[in-house]
């Protein structure tokens, strides 16, 4: 599988995605700078954390007009993968390629640490090498990551299954105590209602060999060459 | 002509840099000051003479770019 990995002025886990599906699963990766203007012959697409663009006006907010993002959004409106990570997250909610936006973490602090994170939902192309309901152990590393929407965009995730990781206890507790940073409904990562756009806020990349003492978030990269492998569509969610 | 414009989160949205700020305000003593709200201000110079252009213009970067309407919202004025 050849997976491309968008790079962005400020991006800073491009590196360690490359890494991993490179070196840890042995695919061929390419690292597709912010300004190319052509995609031919990805399989999938990873838009990885860091702080593109400073952060400056707002997470995301200038990275989502970089030329590349066009045929990246082209690229998924015809079915293909596209996993966003932290700041890829950040990027795909202001492209509105996911629905929402990100609000400054309510304890205003900048968060680093390893999380457990519920898979709500084991059937997306990105989790299927998931049990359902199992609790991951992923970090995170953000400032931004206070998930908001509209209650009625709310009700039409959770009616469609597109929240697919929520922050939780490491007994998969979802609780209040368990939420870093005040995401609404505990939300760690949603998908898009045709199952080919996820946005996450844990790093699976960071944990994703046993080197590095937990593979967790291998099962999310595993999925998805999984999925590819199978040749099958993004798996179609009810309309929302 | 040079656009002033505000953004802030919309109410009803929480705003915890607002809610840090009101708190130390609390406890320095300014017992009067509440629901602080923080936001951004900027300044762009909008190369247009006539206003209803000037105006249009200013709404749709503001709309585009500079607010993110899910939640925020923004007011300019134009001089």
């Amino acid at each position: 599988m050849k997976i491309g990995v968008v790079v962005f002025p400020g991006s800073n886990c491009d590196h360690d995605c490359q890494h991993i599906f490179k070196d840890v699963l042995g695919q061929s990766v390419e690292m597709i700078w912010h300004k190319e203007t052509s995609l031919a012959g990805l399989d999938a697409i990873v838009l990885p954390g860091g702080f593109s663009y400073g952060d400056y006006l707002r997470t995301g907010a200038i990275a989502k007009f970089s030329p590349v993002m066009g045929l990246v959004k082209e690229f998924a409106k015809g079915g293909g993968m596209v996993l966003g990570i932290c700041n890829g997250f950040q990027i795909l909610l202001e492209a509105g390629m996911l629905p929402g936006a990100m609000l400054r973490n309510k304890s205003l602090h900048f968060i680093c640490k390893d999380l457990s994170v519920k898979v709500e939902n084991a059937a997306t192309s990105f989790t299927s090498a998931c049990q359902p309901g199992q609790v991951l152990k992923i970090p995170i590393a953000h400032a931004d990551g206070n998930y908001y929407t509209d209650p009625v965009t709310l009700a039409a995730m959770q009616a469609n299954a597109q929240i697919v990781l929520r922050y939780c206890t490491p007994e998969s507790k979802v609780t209040p105590a368990a939420n870093p940073n005040g995401s609404l409904d505990n939300i760690a990562g949603i998908i898009n209602a045709a199952g080919n756009v996820l946005g996450m806020m844990p790093h699976p990349e960071r944990c994703a060999e046993t080197v590095l003492g937990n593979d967790d978030g291998k099962l999310i990269f595993l999925s998805m060459l999984e999925s590819l492998k199978q040749g099958k569509k993004p798996l179609q969610m009810a309309s929302a | 002509m040079k656009a002033k414009i505000h953004v802030t989160l919309k109410q009803g949205i929480l705003d915890p840099q607002g809610k840090a700020i009101e708190h130390a305000l609390g406890s320095l003593g300014f017992k009067n000051a509440g629901n602080v709200r923080v936001g951004k201000y900027m300044e762009v110079e909008v190369n247009e003479t006539d206003k209803a252009k000037a105006d249009a213009a200013v709404k749709a970067m503001c709309e585009k770019l500079l607010a993110n309407t899910i939640v925020e919202e923004f007011t300019y004025e134009l001089q």
